[in-house]
């Protein structure tokens, strides 16, 4: 029974959750085309749609660049909340049943699942970088490993509040209600789309609350060079917020019944 | 010697009582059944056993372990295989096994080896590599029983290893469990409504019901505790009836519908016998089955029992 308080036995059952969250990521296609084809639509259509209407956003970058670490962030906010909300599938065929029962702990399993959301939302946020990349933002060494921290924040921020909500899920009708309350509030209030300095009073308090909004302005301030905010204090709300929803998501994994 | 202690154990649902007071031993090394309607109680005994549920009060241990205080070391000891299968649909039936054989520290120089060594036994070992979603349903419950066995468990649950497959399947399942006794070290609890397979693969038998116990014994034991076979005979022999009177083996005698019925403890020795002495138009003899003798504990036909697992339901949603 040493063996089971190893830490090298603790490492490769989180292996093992990753490695099959890892899996199946790569043999859903249509769920990675779909998941990558819909911020690639908002980004050339609204980009350039928009972007014809001249919106004074910034001056000096244009619509579609303007937007692009909005919808970076987006495929962040989309893939990593389903992601974690996936949970509700896995209950239903039982699949987390056969889990519980291991001798596993929560924890190893709310870890490896998360492992799992931030890589599959860093492979879908670097297919758009290199799309980036072709509509002009220029990447330095330096912005790169920016955006790549902010992506993980914000992804294990995101997939530990998908987990959290799917823990107290039990139907999959409660999915709807995840993407309608939760998913594209969390994108329409980040900023994604326009600028936070002019906007009236209500619509500003709730993108202050909106986390996603401090991924958004740190990666606009990585990638562009503009943010509403200093890159220090994006940084920061970021950091805090995805540690809160660390701790909600390992609170609820912790106290969802087994069956 | 005990593997299982059962004492006192009891979950309640709000008012319902789903296992009332339940006290049991199973010993290593026996298949032991827990035979009952839907709700009788089984899955939630199992899911108490297994760590997924609390108790309300009572306690157990599996493998020397309390399932309340020492959970993790209750989980390295037993297998389980749901009443649903549970393995990952987009994995090969290998990669389901490789997953948990490291959940359950199977050391990763044996775990090949001990991974190939289940799928033989279950006879999956050509379609290891094949995606789960092509497996049919039999094959699935295979991959579960080999998935349970990966880590040597001292305790094997099957939940129900047959439902909802077709005759040909479960036959081949009770095949698959049979050898799984032969082969493996392992003792062996399983839930069931089907009686021929109660009769067919436990050692011991306890028909549960409303969350008791009502009977604990071999099958045979609870059969023989029937009475024995009953004959009936229709027979134009003038004066049968005093004619069969004499045979001391007869214990009871009556006319039905102008039939002779008789209790007798062997009818395979008695028939013989009797039809030598009268002339008969027509014969036939019944043993008691495992249905009569729960028909006659609990007053219910099991087979007329509604599906659906009302019980289960209802601890899904608590």
């Amino acid at each position: 029974m040493q063996s089971t308080i190893s830490v090298e036995d603790q490492l490769t059952k989180i292996y093992a959750i990753w490695l099959r969250e890892f899996k199946v990521f790569l043999r859903e296609k249509s769920r990675l085309v779909a998941s990558t084809f819909t911020p690639i639509l908002w980004l050339f259509v609204i980009g350039s749609g928009l972007g014809s209407a001249n919106p004074s956003t910034v001056p000096g970058v244009d619509y579609q660049q303007f937007i692009f670490p909005g919808i970076v962030s987006m495929s962040i906010i989309f893939s990593s909340v389903f992601f974690g909300s996936y949970i509700i599938w896995d209950r239903k065929f039982d699949f987390l049943k056969s889990v519980m029962v291991a001798p596993v702990s929560r924890g190893s399993v709310f870890v490896g699942k998360s492992l799992g959301g931030m890589t599959t939302s860093l492979i879908q946020a670097a297919i758009l970088l290199a799309i980036g990349a072709a509509i002009g933002i220029h990447f330095t060494p330096l912005s790169l490993m920016q955006d790549v921290a902010i992506i993980l924040l914000m992804s294990f921020g995101l997939t530990s509040l998908g987990l959290a909500l799917g823990s107290y899920m039990y139907s999959l009708e409660g999915f709807q209600m995840i993407v309608s309350f939760v998913v594209f509030p969390l994108f329409f209030l980040s900023g994604a789309l326009f600028p936070l300095d002019k906007l009236p009073g209500w619509l500003g308090i709730l993108t202050a609350v909106d986390p996603a909004t401090y991924g958004v302005d740190a990666m606009r301030n990585a990638m562009l060079g503009v943010g509403s905010h200093p890159a220090m204090l994006d940084f920061g709300v970021l950091t805090a917020y995805t540690a809160a929803l660390g701790l909600f998501g390992i609170y609820s994994f912790g106290r969802m019944k087994a069956v | 010697m005990a593997v299982i202690k059962i004492r006192n154990l009891v979950k309640q649902y709000g008012r319902l009582t789903a296992v009332d007071n339940l006290t049991l031993d199973i010993n290593e090394n026996e298949v032991f059944g827990l035979l009952g309607s839907n709700g009788a109680g089984k899955t939630t005994t199992i899911h108490m056993l297994a760590t997924l549920l609390k108790p309300t009060s009572g306690t157990a241990t599996v493998n020397g372990y309390d399932i309340v205080s020492q959970s993790s070391k209750v989980r390295s000891s037993i297998g389980i295989v749901f009443q649903a299968p549970s393995s990952d649909d987009m994995l090969t039936g290998f990669e389901n096994l490789h997953l948990h054989a490291m959940l359950y520290s199977v050391p990763r120089q044996t775990r090949n080896k001990r991974i190939n060594e289940v799928l033989e036994l279950v006879g999956l070992a050509d379609r290891k590599n094949d995606q789960v979603k092509t497996y049919s349903g039999g094959m699935r419950r295979r991959l579960e029983i080999a998935r349970g066995l990966l880590h040597k468990p001292k305790v094997m649950f099957l939940d129900e290893p047959t439902l909802g497959l077709d005759p040909t399947s479960r036959e081949s399942m009770w095949k698959y469990v049979k050898r799984l006794v032969e082969e493996e070290k392992v003792t062996i609890i399983l839930t069931t409504h089907y009686m021929e397979e109660a009769d067919m693969l436990c050692d011991r038998i306890g028909i549960i019901d409303r969350g008791k116990i009502v009977a604990l014994d071999t099958p045979s034991g609870l059969k023989a505790g029937l009475g024995g076979d009953i004959i009936r005979i229709k027979t134009k022999t003038h004066d049968a009836d005093n004619i069969v009177k004499q045979f001391d083996f007869v214990q009871k005698m009556e006319r039905a519908d102008g039939f002779l019925v008789l209790s007798v403890k062997n009818a395979k020795r008695a028939l013989p016998v009797l039809l030598q002495a009268i002339e008969a138009e027509s014969a036939e003899f019944a043993s008691p089955t495992l249905n009569d003798v729960f028909i006659q504990l609990t007053g219910r036909n099991i087979k007329e029992e509604a599906e659906g697992g009302f019980m289960e339901k209802y601890a899904k949603y608590d």
